[in-house]
């Protein structure tokens, strides 16, 4: 096992943060942490990276203990935080020396490992790190996470508050990373995210809901879920709340997903009862359940 | 300005030094619309939407914010609007009340009114049991419901709402839109950023910057036949990839 975490539990003050969780991770696995903010998801990395003492429970990074073997984790791990931690008075080309450095390396020894992400942001290398646009400090910041060559990386949020096309880019990345051999836990808040990684964790105050592949996961859905549009959004929204039989009613893109309590759920019922809401442009269709269906089902 | 125009924009342009950060850009926003305002990183969307809130001197070009022209008079443009920031801006050490009778104040209601203000506020997000709570101590998704009530404590004609759901859990992130759908059946203009692409599936009509200028400005079906997209992340991707 690449990662190994048995029952950790940690509270601040009243608030119990992470509540006796526990998880696998096997060698060369892309695992997502996948919960919203104050889900916990931030101790658990600060546990693993030897930066946190849990409370109660076990941990194991690349074999090593995170207590008695802490300095070794340090030396086998790369862990991007979730808020920008580099030095931004140093240059981009700066920073990642000061890395390696510290990790006893080169940038030469290991540029064959970040030059993809590299190369991207190698002409503005003279630069002040903390002048960099949000998509290449988080380029840069991955770059030092990498630059020693770790086996494990771990990345809180490195996705939040970026756009959809710098997403996109980072999940690729990632997707080459693993191929290189390297175990990656990741968070996030998308949902849509949890769909790339090979298995995930959906958390929320703290505790695990689930465990398992996206697929599998989706599959455990309990309901058939139902696309229903019609004009007006927000009075679809009332009437389909209103109407007594409905299990969940949640906007979805330019649908509802609607799903209903009952087993023998009719649609055509459905129809008939926002026609008579005076609803306009009424269409109601079964739809695939995705992770987000099956989060909020967990959360509720 | 048109009647039922609540922004009207003219090639608004701001430059710092040789870069020019917003390029240009023309629209207008009417009167309750839930108009959705997206771009990748860097594309220019904070520095458009400081220039309409009345914190930023455009360059060059026009622009009129609830009837009000941003050169002219950003202060009663600022008296005019809400604005819900993406970094958290209550104070954490004052309660609930406190902030709501803080931001009540600032706008200046009548302590008769914050009153009123804040009764309406506590029955409609069911906040009785936490309105004595240091607002430090809650939990994202709630300060951001409270934040964007507070926004609209004295019910501005437009709201900004910069990013209001980055981070926030999927059940909240839907109860927060449909706050924003209750204030826009109000009446009330809603001027929304986001990331979250089924999120700009809400919006009346969407603008996309790519490099300080718009590509593309339409309502999400039109938006999603033009580039032939299932949905408007695909939309996003063609558009903001060149």
């Amino acid at each position: 096992m690449s990662i190994s975490v048995q029952h950790i539990s940690k509270s601040f003050k009243k608030v119990t943060a992470v509540n006796d969780v526990s998880f696998e991770l096997k060698e060369g696995e892309l695992f997502g942490l996948i919960g919203p903010d104050g889900a916990g998801k931030t101790t658990i990395f600060r546990i693993l990276t030897t930066l946190l003492f849990a409370d109660k429970g076990t941990a194991t990074v690349a074999g090593f203990d995170v207590i008695g073997d802490y300095k070794e984790i340090r030396n086998n791990v790369g862990y991007m935080p979730g808020k920008f931690s580099l030095y931004q008075d140093l240059t981009v080309e700066e920073n990642l020396d000061f890395f390696a450095t510290i990790f006893g390396t080169t940038i030469e020894e290991n540029y064959e490992l970040i030059k993809d992400i590299y190369v991207q942001i190698e002409p503005f290398k003279k630069r002040r790190a903390g002048a960099l646009s949000g998509g290449m400090k988080q380029k840069l910041a991955l770059s030092c996470a990498l630059i020693h060559k770790p086996k494990v990386l771990f990345l809180d949020e490195p996705t939040t508050g970026v756009d959809p096309v710098s997403r996109k880019e980072f999940w690729e990345m990632l997707k080459r990373l693993q191929q290189k051999g390297i175990t990656i836990l990741v968070s996030t808040p998308y949902m849509d995210e949890a769909e790339l990684c090979d298995r995930i964790a959906l958390i929320q105050h703290g505790k695990i809901l689930q465990i398992d592949t996206p697929q599998e996961i989706i599959k455990h859905y309990p309901k058939k879920i139902y696309d229903v549009k019609a004009d007006n959004m927000y009075r679809l929204l009332e009437s389909l709340k209103s109407f007594e039989h409905h299990y969940s009613v949640y906007p979805f893109g330019e649908f509802v997903h609607y799903t209903d309590k009952r087993e023998d759920f009719n649609p055509q019922e459905l129809q008939q009862y926002l026609a008579t809401k005076n609803h306009q442009n009424i269409k109601i269709e079964i739809t695939k359940t995705t992770i987000e269906d099956t989060f909020m089902e967990l959360a509720k | 300005m048109k009647n039922n125009n609540v922004i009207e924009v003219e090639n608004l342009t701001k430059k710092f030094g040789n870069f020019t950060a917003v390029n240009s850009i023309t629209f207008e926003v009417k009167k309750g619309e839930i108009f959705g305002f997206l771009g990748a990183n860097g594309a220019g969307k904070t520095t458009a939407m400081k220039m309409l809130i009345g914190i930023s001197k455009p360059t060059s070009g026009k622009a009129q914010v609830a009837g009000f022209d941003v050169f002219t008079h950003p202060e009663d443009i600022k008296k005019n609007i809400g604005y819900m920031s993406q970094k958290f801006a209550l104070y954490d050490d004052l309660t609930v009340k406190e902030n709501i009778t803080f931001f009540g104040g600032i706008y200046g209601l009548s302590r008769a009114k914050i009153k009123e203000k804040r009764n309406e506020l506590v029955e409609e997000l069911g906040l009785q049991d936490i309105v004595n709570e240091l607002v430090g101590s809650l939990p994202l998704g709630w300060k951001q419901k409270i934040s964007f009530s507070i926004a609209l404590l004295h019910s501005p004609t437009i709201v900004f709402l910069d990013e209001p759901t980055g981070g926030v859990d999927p059940i909240t992130r839907r109860q927060f839109w449909e706050m924003i759908y209750k204030a826009a059946n109000n009446g009330t203009t809603v001027f929304v950023t986001t990331h979250y692409m089924d999120e700009a599936e809400y919006c009346d009509r969407v603008s996309i910057m790519v490099d300080g200028k718009i590509e593309a400005l339409d309502t999400p079906k039109k938006l999603k036949e033009k580039y032939n997209a299932d949905n408007m992340n695909d939309v996003f991707l063609k558009l903001a990839r060149g």
